[in-house]
């Protein structure tokens, strides 16, 4: 079976360069997505803007930055991530982070940090709104109608009136629906606490071994679920060797973990090539990121509301 | 040296300026159009593309509003996605100050400006309230007396926050308490662009203590050159140089292959602007109360205006009628005296465009303006998307060069070198 293939880039670089250059072996190895690491605090740039700053340049490699829902405006995250899918030309996704951080409250000064389970519903709250301002258009929504005069048809647009225990929304979203629908929501599961709690389509995890991997996909059921994997200090044989072993778990595939530079072209330029030999990774014709994925078309909640 | 002229490029936006009727109009939201748009600008020599937003779809008699463009990608990020097809552009975009936070919004324009090598520009809005506030955390947590004391302490924070080198800060002032380590080292400009747009009193006094441009709406000459001297007045009072503070208004032109061509065509482009259903909403903006029922072809209203600024029919929008009932009496009596329809005096009467000739014309009028204390340069918006400043760059620009006003090469590495800026 054939596995996707994802690199994680965790770099601290301001500089253009330093992403451009290995997003585009990512997407010369038609590596199915790259994420890219985010935390308040940290020294490093914002990742949705680096995200958008090297769609222009690529064509095929699936964008996911990570981003907070924790002291974030859900508009703002909603609509940074619909942009980015429309800079993508459909390659968006988003790799959902909370905070529970005091030093990261502190920057924000808006209130102090939730327990667990409130982080957690928020965040669920949070990807809720996100969800519904991405359908809050139908894509049909724009009809440039000269006889009536009208750009839009106001009845393809919807306010979402979310109300929750942390905040409200109303809508409808200010960008029209993204290419994508929905672009592709991921989360780390490495805390089993964070399973059902969460509406998202891609698992990042990291088992032990083979029969853990198994178990996890077994109890993720119609979620991707990505191992994480450190590439470093192996070799690409054992690297290979590794990833055919678990090849049979029911994992969609493997996230990478570069480890530096040289480990993402060691990755496109030595690891891809070999797992292809092997018939382990055939690269996706598809261009929008859900489709490279295998994930369903995304209806519109309110396009489904209004036909029934 | 005469003095040198700013231009910038605004991408066309969600009011009856823009005309998507047209067959050559493209898409308002498809990455392609921004790029078109940035790369014509750049190939002109611009100084800078602009983005204005708007934080709620707009709203008029309680419906979302759907005669003029609807819809625009969120400005920072659609900026950064520009920084990679353009080299030398600014890239400006319009964030509220009162719906973003000091740390998040310093540390995306910090960003930003590395991301682009030190070409980013923030224009500093507030917001017309609780109408807004519908979409965010906080509600309408502002009142409308405080946005521009905390438009200030927020650029103030942010310029603390730049000035880290990436290391801790801590703010403490009456709208934030925040504290810890930036994490962005410093930037190309160090500090990215400030302009701001509002034009009460309080805007003026905010740019003129704060602000490195005014992206404003005085274009009539006389207008122009009154508020120019308003705002350069303000600067002596912060210790301000007056070349520190560029006045930049956002203006429309047409050209023609004769002054009359070029009429001709502005005429169109005006019908095109007010179709018969904009001319009655144009005039409920006004008129404060439902106007359906009229004929955009009869005549206008013998009622007068409700009064009531509390709750205005049009939402999410900053306010354009002073006295509402002057003005109306003013339209009625021009509308008398001219024999106009309804939609016939909305044309004459809103946003006619502002330089309409042949290019050498609209070239001198420009140079005029620049030359004579009306203002520092222009943000171009154009009516059509994407194509809407070819003909400018192509035919205007050249002439400007030649007259020794703008650039033939981009000099500075920055925008705020470009700029002519500290
Ligand atoms: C030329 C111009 C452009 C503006 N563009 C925007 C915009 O894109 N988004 C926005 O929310 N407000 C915009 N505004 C509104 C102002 O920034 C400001 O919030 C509003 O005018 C209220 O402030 P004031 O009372 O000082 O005028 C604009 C104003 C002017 C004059």
């Amino acid at each position: 079976m054939t596995l996707h293939l994802a690199i994680a880039l965790d770099g601290d670089s301001f500089a253009a360069a330093d992403w451009t250059t290995p997003v585009r072996q990512a997407d010369e190895a038609r590596l199915d997505f790259v994420t890219f690491q985010d935390s308040f605090g940290g020294r490093r740039p914002d990742a949705v803007q680096v995200a958008a700053r090297v769609a222009p340049l690529t064509r095929h490699v699936g964008l996911v930055p990570v981003a907070t829902t924790t002291h974030t405006e859900p508009f703002h995250l909603s609509t940074a991530l619909a942009t980015l899918d429309h800079v993508s030309r459909g390659r968006a996704g988003w790799q959902v982070r909370v905070s529970a951080d005091p030093a990261e409250a502190a920057l924000l000064g808006r209130r102090a940090p939730l327990e667990f389970d409130d982080l957690f519903a928020e965040a669920g709250d949070v990807i809720e709104v996100v969800r519904r301002l991405w359908d809050s258009w139908e894509d049909d929504a724009i009809i440039k109608d000269v006889a009536t005069g009208r750009f839009i048809d106001r009845d393809k647009l919807h306010y979402i009136d979310f109300a929750g225990a942390h905040f409200s929304v109303k809508g409808p979203s200010i960008v029209p629906r993204p290419p994508q629908g929905q672009p592709v929501v991921a989360a780390l599961a490495h805390d089993e606490r964070v399973w059902s709690r969460l509406d998202v389509d891609v698992y990042f995890v990291t088992p032990d071994d083979a029969g853990q991997a198994a178990t996890i996909v077994r109890r993720l059921p119609g979620k991707k679920v990505f191992a994480d994997l450190a590439v470093s200090g192996r070799t690409t044989a054992e690297t290979a060797d590794l990833i055919a072993a678990w090849s049979a778990t029911g994992l969609a595939g493997f996230r990478l973990h570069p480890g530096g530079d040289h480990g993402v072209r060691a990755i496109t330029g030595e690891l891809v090539p070999e797992l292809r030999r092997r018939g382990l990774f055939t690269p996706s014709p598809r261009r929008r990121l859900r489709e490279r994925l295998g994930l369903p078309p995304a209806v519109n909640r309110y396009q489904e509301v209004a036909r029934a | 040296m005469p003095k040198q002229i700013i231009l910038a490029a605004h991408f066309p936006g969600v009011n009856n300026t823009t005309v998507w009727s047209d067959p050559r109009a493209g898409s308002q939201i498809a990455f392609d159009s921004f790029e078109y748009l940035a790369r014509t600008a750049e190939r002109g020599k611009f100084d800078f593309f602009f983005l204005a937003e708007g934080l709620r779809l707009r709203e008029q008699r309680g419906l979302i509003h759907d005669l003029d463009v609807v819809g625009r990608p969120d400005t920072i990020t659609v900026l950064a996605a520009l920084a990679a097809v353009t080299t030398h552009l600014g890239l400006a975009g319009t964030l509220n100050a009162t719906y973003h936070e000091p740390y998040e919004l310093a540390r995306q324009l910090a960003t930003l400006d590395h991301l682009s090598g030190g070409r980013a520009a923030w224009n500093v809005v507030t917001s017309p309230g609780a109408f807004f506030g519908e979409n965010f955390r906080r509600g309408g947590f502002l009142d409308h007396a405080d946005r521009y004391v905390r438009a200030g302490e927020f650029i103030e924070t942010a310029r603390t926050l730049w000035d880290t080198d990436g290391g801790e800060f801590a703010v403490t002032n009456s709208q934030f308490d925040i504290r810890g380590r930036f994490g962005v080292p410093r930037s190309p400009q160090g500090h990215p662009v400030i302009l701001q747009a509002g034009d009460s009193d309080g805007g003026r006094e905010l740019a003129a203590r704060h602000a490195d441009a005014i992206f404003s709406r005085h274009h009539q000459l006389d207008d122009a050159r009154r508020f120019y001297r308003d705002v350069k007045d303000r600067l002596a009072g912060y210790g301000r140089a007056e070349d520190s503070l560029k006045i930049i208004p956002g203006v429309s032109y047409v050209l023609g292959d004769s002054d009359a061509d070029a009429q001709e065509k502005a005429h169109h482009i005006r019908r095109q602007q007010v179709s018969p259903q904009t001319a009655i909403l144009l005039l409920e903006q006004l008129w404060n109360t439902d106007l359906s029922g009229y004929d955009p072809e009869g005549p206008l209203p013998e009622i007068d205006p409700v009064l009531d600024e509390s709750d205005t029919i049009i939402k999410g929008r900053a306010g354009m009628y002073p006295d509402r009932l002057a003005t109306a009496n003013e339209w009625r009596a021009r509308a008398e005296a001219k024999n106009l329809s309804i939609r016939d005096l909305i044309i004459e009467v809103t946003g006619r465009q502002n330089f309409i000739g042949t290019a050498s014309r609209v070239a001198e009028q420009l140079d005029e303006y620049v030359q004579t204390g009306a203002c520092d340069g222009f943000i171009l918006v154009p009516h059509l998307t994407p194509a809407g400043l070819d003909d400018f760059v192509d035919q205007v620009v050249p002439l400007l060069q030649e007259r020794g006003v703008f650039r033939t090469a981009y000099s500075g590495t920055t925008l705020r070198g470009n700029l002519g800026l500290a």
